[in-house]
């Protein structure tokens, strides 16, 4: 485990040192990013235009809730997005090879190699807004909420990561696999709604199974609606975050099994 | 002789697509969650309203979701960025540059075979959608609307594709042109009408998107074949959307100029 660590504390300063050679393409991706969030709250003015609740969600519990979403998406897209981004890419060319050859668990290499620093800035944006929506509802959490909501925070990246992840293991199968980048953004672009709009098998499918539903859903009630069942919110989260992991894990094991690299 | 040419290409085009089936048919069942996603937010709203919202009553604002999926489906460039920017990334223009062909004429009709071959493979999906939701959809009422619809649809592929051109033009002045793709899709996104229909935008605003060319790329044509547009409105938003046509035609075949000259022929 100190030797993974150590390992990741490398990685990251090499990720460091790149970002500062790039410093108009940091910049540029920051206001990508910003400019989606900023779509997202327009998005919320012009819902809110033409009702007074989502369900039983006002307008700042919805900003508060797409605030929650852009922390952990973010959160998740700095350690891990642009490493499975390009994992259907070295599958198709056989690049692949040397990391498998490497002396740690492959999952590890293929996930970690490079981290985005211009993200981590927008989980502070994320969490303006968040802090913003709080003050308008007036709303002082409690010490217990900030921690189960920063753990929650943390379950949701990893669930983002095992979605994506178990996504881009589809690729061994499929050669060419961009479209699977995009299923990624498909699927979660419904974590941002209240999770109260959802029925019927839809909902049973995404709170369990692909549970983006519950990802940030369940920090935004710790903090808006304390009284409803913290524990077993937080119960839920853990429950179908090691479900999520454990399924792409094995999926990854399968699909490395397939390999058979590529060309020379 | 010259047409023959680019019927090739659009054989390739045709082909290149289907090699790569799966990859575009997951594509195409993913952006079913958000579709059915906003179905349920859309739900949630009316299910406390009983008036329309910004001219949409609940029927018309799924039937709104269902034609942009329809029209997406049918028209959005698919990877035509990254292919010609890696064309001039990668020195594979060189050989190109070489052969009587345009290179716009070249992409076009590669653009038309993916098109095609896209649209034939996730139209059997998208038709299941319309028959899934068929109480909300009402065809067009008015015969005209079909030939309207067709024109400004075409419009609209064309007006997508040359934005895509343009961006990946970039490339001859910029390694990276991904941040740029992801700026111009954001604006796409958010005014284009892929998550919510123009009307609901404060006056001002909508009157806004009017002129921008976003709007032009999906809203204008779903809006014609809903009839929410139509009589002088209608044509003087082909007239726009003709006239974003030819200015981002203009742009991409001057970009393309200057960047051939300043082109150095990496790779090979």
């Amino acid at each position: 485990m100190t030797r993974y660590w150590q390992i990741y504390r490398l990685l990251l300063r090499n990720s460091l040192i790149r970002e500062a050679s790039f410093k108009a393409n940091f910049l540029l991706w920051l206001l990508t990013e910003l400019l989606w969030f900023l779509g997202q709250i327009l998005f919320v003015e012009v819902l809110f235009r033409s009702t007074e609740e989502i369900g039983d969600w006002s307008k700042w519990e919805v900003v508060l809730l797409i605030g929650t979403h852009q922390i952990i998406s973010q959160v998740f897209q700095a350690v891990f997005y642009v490493n499975l981004a390009n994992l259907p890419d070295l599958v198709r060319t056989g690049r692949l090879d040397l990391l498998l050859l490497l002396p740690v668990d492959p999952q590890f290499s293929v996930s970690t190699k490079q981290f985005g620093l211009d993200n981590l800035i927008n989980v502070g944006i994320g969490a303006t807004f968040v802090l913003f929506s709080l003050g308008k509802l007036g709303i002082v959490p409690q010490p217990w909420q900030v921690g189960c909501y920063a753990a929650a925070i943390l379950l949701g990246a990893m669930i983002h990561y095992a979605i994506m992840f178990a996504l881009a293991t589809l690729s061994f199968w499929i050669v060419r696999a961009q479209g699977l980048i995009y299923g990624y953004f498909n699927v979660v672009s419904i974590a941002r709604y209240p999770d109260v709009v959802f029925s019927g098998l839809f909902k049973l499918i995404f709170t369990w199974l692909i549970p983006v539903v519950v990802v940030s859903n369940v920090p935004a009630r710790l903090l808006v609606r304390a009284a409803s069942h913290p524990a077993l919110l937080m119960l839920h989260l853990v429950g179908v975050c090691i479900l999520a992991l454990a399924t792409s894990r094995v999926l990854w094991q399968h699909a490395l099994r397939r390999y058979s690299s590529a060309s020379s | 002789m010259t047409l023959a040419k680019y019927r090739t290409i659009f054989g390739v085009g045709l082909q290149n697509t289907l090699v790569y089936r799966w990859n575009f048919l997951l594509r195409s069942v993913f952006e079913v969650i958000p579709l059915l996603g906003t179905v349920f937010l859309w739900r949630a709203i009316f299910a406390s309203r009983h008036e329309p919202v910004g001219g949409y009553g609940f029927g018309s604002m799924i039937y709104y979701f269902l034609l942009t999926n329809l029209v997406t489906n049918l028209i959005t460039p698919t990877e035509d960025e990254w292919q010609i920017a890696a064309d001039i990334r990668e020195g594979q223009i060189n050989s190109l540059l070489v052969k009587p062909l345009d290179y716009l004429g070249y992409r076009v009709s590669l653009f038309l075979g993916y098109r095609v071959t896209y649209s034939a493979l996730t139209l059997p999906l998208v038709l299941g959608l319309f028959v899934c939701f068929s109480r909300y959809v009402t065809l067009p009422r008015h015969g005209e609307t079909w030939a309207w619809g067709l024109l400004s649809l075409t419009l609209a592929a064309f007006l997508q594709f040359f934005v895509t051109y343009a961006v990946a033009m970039l490339a001859f002045w910029i390694l990276e042109i991904s941040t740029v793709v992801f700026i111009v899709y954001s604006f796409e996104y958010f005014l284009s009408g892929h998550l919510f229909p123009l009307d609901l935008l404060p006056g001002g605003v909508r009157r806004l998107t009017d002129w921008l060319p976003f709007s032009y790329e999906l809203f204008f044509p779903v809006a014609v074949i809903q009839e929410s547009i139509r009589g002088p409105a209608l044509y003087q938003g082909l007239v726009i959307q003709a006239v974003w046509v030819a200015v981002m035609w203009g742009v991409g075949q001057l970009m393309w100029r200057r960047g051939v000259r300043r082109y150095q022929a990496f790779g090979g």
